[in-house]
């Protein structure tokens, strides 16, 4: 299964290297990882909560990375998202994507993170100075999401 | 006592929306005229107070339908699980 949710942290080398674990036909590997700031919104946050939705998470996740795979020519891909509290500088998530080459596996990770942050059932709760808060949804991720669709599509 | 035979669907609620409604999940009996996810919500909606707050027309809020997410005309049926929640803020 590419797709874990977890509380625990992530070793990122060592998912990366297991994601392509004696296959030679892979060419290239690009990750994104995902971390706390510690300002958001101009307030400072001294912590956070994650939250899912458990059942709908894993689901989302494999149909998010069901459609990168017929979307690109991509060997293998992986997604790791934490949920519980996390303080600043902690990884949030990791996705990695296996290719032959650079250019698919560049842009189905790129599309993962894009649809993951708009589909997938996550969600922040800031502790800051003046109080918790849920971080608020923004507009320029589904605009990030919604380039996947449109005629302008990047060519693999 | 409920009619067991009575048409009902699982409601769950996330994150803002779970804090502001008080209780993380419900299962409801749901009229004959309640039949997709629009409906629901306007339903939902007439208990008045923070379920017409949250639920007004043009606040932001994601439905899905056994764990896919759903559009206004997704149909509901007994049986299913409807969850609701603002958008996603994950990654």
């Amino acid at each position: 299964m590419p797709v874990r949710i977890q509380a625990e942290d992530f070793d990122v080398a060592r998912e990366l290297r297991e994601l392509r674990d004696g296959n030679r036909a892979v060419g290239a590997v690009a990750a994104f990882i995902g971390t706390v700031r510690d300002v958001n919104d101009d307030a400072r946050v001294a912590s956070m909560t994650l939250e899912h939705y458990p059942g709908m998470t894993e689901k989302a996740l494999a149909g998010i990375v069901d459609d990168a795979r017929s979307r690109w020519s991509i060997i293998d891909a992986l997604v790791i998202h934490r949920v519980g509290a996390l303080a600043p500088s902690d990884q949030i998530v990791l996705v990695g994507v296996t290719s032959a080459h650079r250019g698919e596996a560049f842009a189905a990770c790129e599309f993962i993170v894009d649809y993951l942050k708009t589909r997938a059932p996550f969600w922040k709760k800031e502790q800051t100075p003046s109080g918790a808060r849920w971080v608020e949804a923004r507009a320029a991720d589904d605009e990030a999401a919604a380039r996947w669709t449109s005629s302008s599509e990047p060519a693999s | 006592m409920r009619d067991p035979d009575a048409p009902t669907v699982s409601l769950v609620y996330l994150a803002r929306l779970r804090e502001a409604f008080g209780q993380a999940a419900e299962r409801v009996e749901i009229p004959p005229e309640v039949t997709s996810v629009s409906a629901l919500r306007d339903w939902l909606a007439q208990r008045g107070g923070v379920w017409a707050a949250e639920l007004a027309p043009g606040r932001a809020v994601r439905i899905a339908v056994n764990h896919a997410l759903a559009r206004p005309d997704t149909p509901v049926r007994a049986g299913d699980e409807v969850a609701l929640f603002p958008p996603v803020t994950g990654g």
